[in-house]
């Protein structure tokens, strides 16, 4: 192969004046970390709450759970980055969509959102799961001490389903920090969109996808072990989840 | 039995030295004559370049330089046949694909500058172009002092944007730049009003504002971000024999004034697939460069004196 290798260019400055090619690597680190932060932590809150949602006695909030879950996770998460980037602002009254397109950082706040909203829905099934593979028993004792629904839920049903679904939650969250990626087409320089700035620039462009692989590499695996460490520390000795 | 050496010398001679073609063949030459093809990559959608018409096949200014080039190694292989394949390309995927032997050539619109020469090597220049930037007339910006305070778009990773940039620090323009993944989104932005400017290579913003719903609402900006920069054809570097063929294929097409015919052709009529015109006159610094062909990566290098 007629290739010029040159894994020096990490350390060679960046044309664009930020520092070297190495800087301009993890300042899209950086920023793809704080938008999967972000998403994640909305995905956990809208996707808990959905979750609840479809297992509740009551028919409507189950359809609404059910209706919520299958618009955001039938759709790809590229189109709705689009739809919420493109589309949202025409459809508003003028002024509006005025405003909605000259809030600096955009994209960031766009892919933030869009991204936790499409995990969301993911989150909510496995929730959903988790409460369904707790023993029926559980719900019935809880009802016979006398607790209300909201009760129920917050000190006996949840605080178990969330113990169960920990191993694929860690998956969801590493899909998160992955799927920031995508947001590249709206205009978010993160990780991906840097490694293929440095390519543009340098024309390294074997040294500068290894580079961002290697880097989204550490951010999961660090992810991976700090999930294993919150696992063990929450597990109920006895339990399904505890050893 | 004792002849056997000297048998042995004369066939070693005949073997090497074939008188047929003096020079041994090497890199790519030699690649296309043992297989017979040469491989073009190209652009979907580098107009008027490189870019698919309403059949899919690749048409443009550079892929018909890149014919008369095959042409010329076909006449300097001495092939009765010299078949062509086509492959497509993408910014990101055109060093690999040029590193592994997959393209031959590469006909787009890719900026020759000296970075670049470090990983592959450009033949004469075909084209030069400047950065400017695109509004809508209603907005009434035309110099770049105009952009001052306002939202302005640029692609992510191109030379235009790290421009963008400088002026701003250098001019104090508090210029809020906004990165876009490609072109076609960046025009978006503008048409959508997320930014008043998109800055890029003016050949770039004249082929999206002739493709766009309105042409007349748009125009481009007078004064420039950079003095005009050179497109060349990539080739494998280090291929002294293939880049010879190719610079003189080139030289010849451009000094014989077939190369402003073809510029005629792609730059003032009509071009497929939706019959744009571009209306674009060759510019005098390119006029220069077609009767003093020149590979040079230094902007300055094009001046007309």
């Amino acid at each position: 192969m007629n290739y010029h290798w040159n894994w020096r260019i990490f350390w060679e400055p960046a044309p664009n004046g930020t520092g070297t090619y190495l800087d301009m690597l993890l300042s899209g680190l950086l920023l793809t970390v704080e938008t999967a932060i972000c998403a994640w932590i909305l995905a956990l809150v809208v996707g808990s709450i959905v979750g609840v949602l479809r297992t509740l006695p009551s028919k409507t909030a189950s359809w609404a759970g059910f209706a919520y879950v299958e618009f955001f996770r039938n759709m790809p998460l590229l189109v709705q980055l689009f739809i919420w980037f493109f589309v949202l602002p025409e459809l508003l009254p003028q002024a509006w969509g005025l405003w909605l397109k000259q809030i600096p950082n955009a994209p960031f706040y766009t892919a933030a959102i869009g991204i936790g909203l499409f995990m969301s829905a993911r989150v909510a099934e496995q929730l959903r799961a988790g409460i369904g593979s707790l023993p029926r028993g559980q719900k019935l004792a809880a009802t016979a001490l006398g607790l209300t629904t909201a009760q129920t839920y917050a000190y006996v049903l949840l605080p178990m389903a969330f113990r169960i679904i920990m191993p694929p939650l860690t998956s969801e969250f590493l899909n998160t920090i992955k799927n920031t990626s995508v947001a590249i087409t709206i205009g978010l320089i993160e990780l991906t969109g840097e490694a293929r700035a440095m390519q543009e620039f340098s024309f390294q462009v074997f040294e500068a996808f290894t580079g961002a692989t290697a880097l989204y590499l550490l951010i999961n695996i660090v992810v991976v072990i700090a999930m294993r460490f919150l696992e063990r520390a929450l597990a109920v000795p006895g339990y399904i989840t505890g050893k | 039995m004792k002849h056997l050496p000297i048998i042995g010398l004369a066939l070693a001679a005949a073997l090497s030295g074939s008188p047929a073609n003096a020079e041994e063949l090497t890199g790519t030459l030699k690649n296309i004559r043992e297989t017979g093809a040469i491989t073009l990559g190209f652009r979907d959608s580098s107009i008027p370049f490189s870019y698919l018409d309403d059949n899919q096949k690749p048409v443009g200014f550079a892929m018909d330089i890149c014919y008369r080039i095959v042409d010329a190694v076909k006449k300097e292989l001495k092939l009765d046949k010299l078949e062509v394949k086509l492959n497509p390309v993408t910014s990101a995927t055109r060093i690999p694909l040029m590193a592994n032997g997959t393209i031959d050539l590469e006909c787009g619109s890719t900026t020759n500058n000296a970075e670049r020469q470090k990983q592959v090597w450009f033949t004469n220049t075909h084209f030069l172009t400047a950065s400017r930037f695109v509004s809508k007339k209603s907005s009434k910006l035309d110099k770049i002092d105009d952009l001052k305070g306002r939202s302005v778009v640029s692609t992510s990773g191109t030379t235009n944007i790290k421009q963008l940039t400088e002026a701003n620090a250098a001019r104090n323009l508090g210029i809020n730049i906004i990165p876009a993944k490609d072109h076609a989104e960046a025009f978006l932005m503008v048409e959508t009003d997320r930014a008043v400017a998109f800055v890029m290579d003016d050949i770039l913003l004249a082929s999206l504002v002739a493709g766009s719903k309105e042409p007349a609402a748009f125009a481009i900006s007078s004064d420039a971000f950079s003095k005009a920069e050179p497109y060349g054809i990539m080739l494998r570097k280090d291929d002294v024999a293939f880049k010879k063929v190719v610079d003189a294929a080139t030289a010849a097409l451009y000094t014989s004034g077939e190369g402003s015919k073809l510029y005629e052709k792609w730059f003032m009529q009509k071009i497929p697939p939706k019959g744009l015109n571009l209306n674009t006159p060759i510019g005098p610094e390119l006029k220069h460069e077609f009767a003093n062909p020149s590979d040079s990566p230094d902007p300055d290098s094009y001046k007309t004196m």
